[in-house]
């Protein structure tokens, strides 16, 4: 098992070295850089850029060297220092503006992690058990309802439920007074007074797709002799339920946060923008259109190592639950 | 689907001998649910290959006067004098609230405007081949536009907009698929067929490429592309940039398939006949996993689709003048569009609809292949 987990973790390190060479050729790959879309700016707003202001800039910035010394400078920064970098947008270290955002990303992500388990666990077993009932006709329109509509959708509609209904705001996930106040016990409240929403309106794709995987392996748990075995040996059907069917059935459920959690980040971002989160997503976005490289590749470089470090929790606990499953 | 059921439906003898393809369709047949999405999706693409005899105005044409229009209801009996059968529709007259002057519609009940089928309207040039200007629907009267869905910001028809999306929006989603099908197909097959090193290597790739959390670097892609592209390379650019991330799943699905099939007897008795290995791949091995292939592609149909929108969406996707579903929902990204004119949202609905049909399709597909589904 150590050995296992040691070798994933090392397999980690290139992966990790792809994700973030790869980010940084996307980011590098608009034409112009950074300074390009800076003197666009100023222009617009009637200043004039000389050549060699813009020159300067790009030396100062470390743009006018190649972009492979870029990226093993940037990359020694990271590795030896912990350092990402200047966001030139910001002009502030990288390491400064992400962690809060990161966090909040992982925050959300994570809570609409258990919230899609905890929805979709009962209600899979529940179809499973009554197949082709009312409540299990129900539930499965609900689930291909939920597949079919953009979370971005959603979050539309529900801000515009509540705010011509409610007559209220639903977007960010502080209020205005604590947006910037340093952490407290009512940041927290406040915090999870916002998150519910967002919340819910990620965990519902996954949800409904969680909900059809869990139906689908209970049925074909049920069937199994050792259900009748179990059944026959005079075991309450609760008791059966959980005992047996239900552990196997739950593999998918593990397995799951390889792709779920991955999911849940990249689905957030489009959320994240249209409810305005103070997550990575809107932040990223920005970074990505004025190609403030740097903080873009942070961003694209965590969000990935999220990814992997879920998929290895995933298969250490796939292995944990099921025995069959041998890892080498 | 056991043999039992079956029978009722087909005699026994002719299930004995019925080809693969038939025994799938008739599983199919049975599933009421993926029946009515199939005819969902052939009818959305019959519209996505001619929008414009669908459409009722020209999509791209602006009216000032019909700004934020409220959608019209489209009546079939007339009971103002006597009763009077056929589909028309009452003009909505504008007037100004005097005090804050927002657009105030009304529906005139003097007027009547009278709906015609196969009418003409604008005019539209059929799959680049020729030009017509006849419309299943049209209004009877130039002057008196006919705005199923409303009209958006600029008085364009939303309705006519939807349809013309859908040929964007549908198409985009089977392009990509094609793309990462054949990606899929290529590297899924030399890793499953060939194993060894060369599957260690692909393997190691698709894991990659499974990890790398989609919609960020999509996004990076995305504004990459320069926003001054012509339309159909920006298309083509953003279908390559969908399919890239795509193929690894399929890929998977494909060297799965490829591995359990390689073990078999007539694969085996193949080899030792010493049939080359190009026709072993397409003559036998291929035919058996077809079926599941043709469910898993429909079921990545509808992820390609919803990609596309959430991209153009954020406004680094599709850029308008192009019409697609997701360049519509842009229309309704501020509260206050949308709270004036909530029938923006309705791009949104065509979303839902077609990638419902497109899961119940494919889950109705996955179903109907499986031999051993019950």
């Amino acid at each position: 098992m150590l050995r296992f987990i040691a070798k994933r973790v090392l397999w980690m390190i290139p992966s990790l070295f792809g994700v973030s060479f790869l980010a940084f050729v996307l980011i590098q790959l608009p034409p112009g850089d950074y300074v390009t879309t800076y003197v666009a700016t100023l222009a617009s707003s009637n200043e004039i850029v000389d050549q060699n202001a813009a020159a300067q800039l790009r030396e100062r910035f470390g743009l006018d060297q190649p972009m492979i010394v870029q990226y093993a400078k940037w990359v020694w920064g990271i590795v030896t220092r912990g350092d990402f970098g200047l966001s030139f947008e910001w002009q502030q270290p990288v390491s400064g503006l992400i962690w809060e955002r990161m966090a909040l990303t992982l925050v959300l992500a994570v809570a609409s992690l258990i919230v899609t388990w905890a929805i979709a666990l009962p209600i899979g077993v529940y179809s499973a058990v009554r197949k082709y009932s009312i409540g299990d006709y129900a539930f499965t329109v609900f689930s291909f309802l939920g597949l079919s509509i953009p979370s971005f959708l959603l979050a539309l509609v529900l801000m515009y439920i509540a705010a011509v209904e409610f007559g209220q705001s639903v977007d960010g996930l502080f209020s205005p007074e604590y947006e910037n106040a340093a952490w407290s016990i009512g940041k927290m409240v406040d915090l999870l007074q916002h998150l519910w929403l967002p919340v819910i309106i990620l965990a519902v794709s996954s949800t409904a797709s969680l909900i059809r995987v869990m139906r689908a392996n209970m049925l074909d748990e049920l069937p199994k002799p050792y259900v009748t075995t179990a059944r026959a040996k005079g075991l309450s059907e609760r008791r059966l339920l959980l005992k047996y069917p239900m552990r196997i059935a739950l593999n998918p459920f593990i397995s799951t946060i390889a792709w779920l959690l991955p999911n849940l980040i990249s689905g957030s971002v489009v959320v994240a923008i249209v409810l305005n989160l103070p997550t990575a997503a809107p932040m990223l976005l920005q970074s990505l259109m004025a190609q403030d490289m740097y903080l873009a590749g942070a961003f694209v470089l965590l969000i990935c190592a999220l990814t992997l470090i879920g998929s290895l929790i995933s298969d250490i606990l796939l292995a944990l639950v099921d025995p069959r499953i041998r890892l080498e | 689907m056991s043999d039992a059921t079956l029978v009722t439906e087909v005699s026994r003898d002719r299930v004995a001998v019925a080809s693969q393809w038939q025994l799938i369709w008739w599983a199919f047949r049975r599933h009421k649910l993926a029946m009515i999405a199939l005819f969902v999706t052939l009818a959305l693409y019959i519209v996505a290959l001619v929008p414009g005899f669908f459409a009722i105005n020209d999509p791209v044409k602006q009216n000032a006067r019909s700004t934020f229009h409220p959608p019209q209801v489209v009546h079939f009996v007339d009971r103002s004098e006597g009763w009077d059968f056929g589909l028309y529709f009452r003009p909505m007259k504008l007037s100004r609230d005097p005090e804050t002057l927002a657009a105030i519609f009304k529906e005139d009940p003097a007027k009547k405007v009278p709906i015609r089928f196969f009418g003409r309207g604008y005019e539209y040039s059929v799959l680049g081949l020729f030009r017509t200007d006849i419309h299943l629907l049209a209004s009877s009267d130039p002057k008196q536009p006919l705005y199923l869905f409303g009209a958006d910001r600029l008085g364009r028809d939303v309705y006519s907009r939807v349809v013309q999306g859908a040929q964007v929006s549908l198409s985009i989603g089977l392009v990509g698929v094609s793309l990462s099908l054949f990606l899929g197909i290529v590297l899924g097959g030399i890793s499953g067929y060939y194993g060894g090193r060369i599957d260690f290597v692909i393997q190691r790739v698709i894991e990659f490429v499974l990890a790398l959390p989609t919609i960020p670097i999509w996004l990076a892609l995305a504004a990459a592309l320069p926003q001054n592209w012509p339309a159909t390379l920006q298309y083509m650019m953003i279908t390559i940039i969908l399919s890239l991330t795509g193929w690894a799943q399929l890929a998977r699905v494909v060297r799965g398939r490829f591995l359990s099939l390689r073990s078999e007897e007539f694969v085996a008795a193949a080899r030792l006949d010493g049939v080359p290995e190009r026709r072993i791949i397409f003559r036998h091995m291929l035919p058996s996993f077809a079926s599941h292939i043709i469910a898993s592609v429909t079921l990545a149909v509808p992820a390609m689709i919803l990609a596309e929108t959430s991209l153009s969406f954020l406004g680094l996707g599709l850029q308008p003048p192009t019409i697609s579903w997701g360049v519509l929902l842009r229309e309704a990204q501020n509260i206050r569009s949308i709270a004036t004119a909530p029938w923006l949202f309705l791009p949104g609905g065509a979303v839902v609809l077609a990638v419902m049909a497109l899961n119940l399709l494919g889950d109705g597909l996955r179903d109907a292949a499986d031999p051993y589904n019950k």
